[in-house]
């Protein structure tokens, strides 16, 4: 630890020479140096000032967003593209509660993140004092764990648990309370020592239990009609290839969560699509009628388990999560392992286990997914926003990290953007946050320069966060925003229309601003394209480019995500299917 | 409905029985008392709850939730352990001097104590597993009860263990 301090020299001489001394921010600017953190998301404020004079005299790069939520948002996309812990700062008060949108969508989607605001001072906490908020109680719910620092010589040790339990486990936001007097306040100890986390209460099972392998093994041999469900925890894990792998050795259909997408290849011959509320007929139906459900690091989330009672009502579950209260929550579960993904493939493909005698089954969901492919109808004038997804495919042959927001543009997406590679998919799956993709893009980016970054949004939710547009025009961050422009709020507008009788209550938007005007009053690049010809034109062009470009790409207003699992009701029973 | 007695050791950091109890509500679990206090470690302190959960999914799914949080350092269901269980209450009753010793000769068999007495109240002390105070409480109830406040069940496991208890498989 290079920081040396003599407190005790620095008290006797008083005055000027104290103010020299090593204060809580230098302590914070340094214990974030100790983590390896590459860069800052975050924006300042009174309470956070002596942190941001602290950054200026010793810069670790910070990305000045234009308000907390894309801060946040941008850290996510960062932390979900790269597997580091993504880091934010924010102000007590107003800056602290705009960041709370953003710490929700990381705990619902396990994402790792140390987000730091600034307190009032700690004498007058509770006070009700001038951008006072109560954060620590205000995300006790939304935080995987939160502190509020009360001494700075605690701060070390605090910065070095936070980013600890934030990476480690299940990962998830930690949020870490600074009041200013701490900040301001004379490091008294002879160094920062980066000790040991010292936890008790938390101790991560990372290593699968031999014999629940052995019986996976046992389970697997038996079953005729088995199938693969991989969630994102199969990439938290950093475990797509031992995936693959094990799907190949076995010769196991797979199906993926909506957050899963990536951990195998999108075009795989044994990948049956995504399943769930919005899922493929293949993949969907095989969860119905599989007799083996073998689950890598999925929640068993209600978008995707549709109603619980028709959910896989003849298999038995095996259940793989590093979380042990996520086994049994919704599903009850025949064998629970509780381990890191990458761990269980690694366990398994030892035991060299192949799925013999289901050929017939495997033939079944191939048919399937020959006779009920994701379909759309054609039109002859204008973009179908389907369209649109199959061409920005083609114009980056499936090698794009692909962001969103939520809704129709999200779930068309997941159903025809096919992932070559896993990390490349950020999108707010949980919470279901309108306003993450585009800020979410940007971190994406950050994290990845060399790669394509495509926030594909909706008008609605870019609407939300377009403010971010700054951080476009400021770095040239060579982000794609390609707006599906359905003038509407298309999900809210698709269930009006299908559950309340066309009744469409506030989500039509027939006034909106000009996106291409918008992106001139940036200085970036703007299109509009309304044509599929222009759209194919400009689509290449921006990928092309190694300069940020927005696209309004005005698509069908009227248009459904199909096939569909009505709320409620069983996977079984899918709308819209052919 | 099942009614559970569940212990936790925690770490004694601010805001631990706002964790526990947040987690509680945000869980949709009813807790029926809680009881919080020091243990023989210095920082460690110990919860006791009494809840009611609908089966024993949902007890698994409120022991897992407990345990992850991270100042809980242990979590255990002693319901269907050997426990001894202990409440106190504090009972005010109307006892004008004409039902005086008849309210006493209740307290006597209960091993109850007045604790402080007025002209028309007496005030009771009891103490002893919930179902013994609320049989007391029952007693004295046509009597009348000004006020009452009770301490909910705080409770340990005994030495000797008479039969194995039911494990659950949370590994």
């Amino acid at each position: 630890m290079s920081v040396q301090v003599n407190a005790k020299q620095a008290e006797a001489l008083g005055g000027d020479v104290q103010k020299q001394a090593v204060q809580g921010a230098d302590i914070f600017i340094q214990s974030l140096q100790n983590e390896g953190v590459e860069m800052i998301f975050g924006y300042p404020g009174g309470a956070v000032l002596p942190i941001y004079d602290a950054l200026y005299k010793n810069p670790i790069p910070h990305i000045l967003a234009r308000h907390e939520q894309g801060a946040i948002h941008a850290a996510e996309g960062y932390a979900r593209v790269s597997g580091k812990t993504g880091v934010v700062i924010a102000t007590s008060g107003p800056g602290a509660t705009n960041l709370v949108t953003g710490i929700a969508d990381a705990m619902m989607d396990s994402l790792p993140l140390v987000v730091f605001t600034g307190q009032v001072a700690s004498a007058v906490i509770g006070t009700d004092a001038f951008q006072e908020a109560d954060i620590v109680g205000i995300t006790q719910p939304i935080t995987k764990h939160n502190y509020q620092v009360k001494d700075v010589n605690d701060l070390p040790r605090i910065i070095h648990e936070a980013f600890h339990i934030a990476s480690t486990g299940r990962p998830g936001p930690v949020l870490v309370d600074i009041p200013k007097n701490v900040s301001n306040e004379v490091f008294t100890m002879a160094e920062v020592k980066q000790t040991e986390v010292n936890l008790p209460g938390y101790q991560p099972t990372t290593t699968p239990n031999f014999l629940q392998i052995q019986k996976v093994a046992q389970a697997i041999q038996k079953a005729e009609k088995p199938l693969v469900l991989a969630g994102a925890g199969v990439l938290h894990a950093k475990a797509s290839e031992e995936l693959t792998a094990f799907i190949e050795q076995t010769g196991i259909p797979v199906t993926n969560t909506l957050l899963g997408l990536g951990t195998i290849h999108g075009e795989h011959e044994q990948f049956l699509g995504m399943a769930g509320m919005h899922g493929t007929y293949a993949a969907n139906m095989a969860i119905c009628e599989c007799d083996l459900l073998i689950n890598f690091g999925a929640r068993f989330d209600d978008r995707l388990t549709g109603n619980l009672e028709h959910f896989a009502p003849n298999a038995q579950v095996i259940h793989i999560d590093i979380d042990p209260a996520e086994i049994g929550k919704n599903v009850p579960t025949d064998i629970p392992i509780v381990a890191d993904a990458k761990e269980a493939l690694q366990a398994l493909l030892k035991l060299g286990i192949k799925s013999d005698g289901i050929e017939k089954w495997t033939n079944h969901l191939n048919s399937m997914k020959e006779e009920y492919p994701l379909h759309y109808k054609k039109e002859e004038e204008g973009i179908l926003p389907q369209e649109a997804i199959e061409l920005l495919h083609k114009h980056t042959g499936g090698d794009a990290i692909v962001t969103t927001d939520v809704g129709q543009h999200q779930m068309w997406a997941a159903q025809y953007y096919k992932f070559n590679h896993p990390d490349h998919w950020v999108t707010s799956g949980g919470l279901g946050t309108m306003g993450f993709g585009f800020p979410a893009a940007i971190g994406a980016q950050l994290a990845k320069p060399k790669e394509t970054v495509i926030a594909i949004i909706g008008d609605g939710g870019f609407q939300m966060t377009l403010q971010e547009l700054s951080l476009l025009q400021e770095s040239q961050i060579p982000v794609k925003v390609v707006i599906l422009n359905n003038q509407c709020l298309g999900m809210v507008r698709q269930w009006q229309q299908t559950f309340y009788q066309e009744r469409y209550s506030q989500s039509l938007m027939p006034s909106q601003p000009d996106f291409v005007k918008l992106a001139e009053a940036y200085d970036l690049e703007g299109y509009k394209v309304t044509s599929l010809d222009e759209a194919d034109e400009i689509f290449e062009k921006a990928m092309n480019s190694n300069k940020p470009v927005l696209i309004d790409c005005r698509v069908k207003q009227i248009e459904n995500v199909y096939p569909m699992v009505a709320p409620g009701k069983g996977l079984h029973e899918m709308l819209g299917v052919k | 409905m099942m009614k559970r007695v569940i212990t936790t050791t925690v770490i004694n950091q601010s805001g631990v029985l706002n964790r526990v109890t947040g987690l509680l509500m945000k869980r949709q679990f009813n807790i029926e008392s809680i009881t919080v206090g020091h243990t023989e470690q210095p920082g460690i302190s110990k919860m006791t709850f009494v809840v009611h959960v609908e089966d024993q999914r949902k007890l698994e799914q409120l022991l897992k939730q407990l345990q992850k949080q991270i100042d809980v350092l242990k979590v255990n269901d002693i319901s269907d352990k050997a426990i001894v269980t202990r409440e106190l209450a504090l009972i005010k009753v109307l006892s004008p001097p004409a039902v005086r010793s008849e309210i006493t000769s209740i307290i006597e068999p209960f091993r109850a104590t007045v604790i402080d007495m007025s002209k028309n109240v007496i005030t009771v002390q009891v103490t002893g597993d919930p179902e013994k105070v609320e049989a007391f409480i029952d007693l004295v109830r046509p009597y009348g009860i000004k006020e009452m406040t009770r301490t909910g069940a705080t409770a340990f496991v005994r030495e000797n263990q008479k039969t194995p208890s039911q494990q659950l498989s949370i590994l």
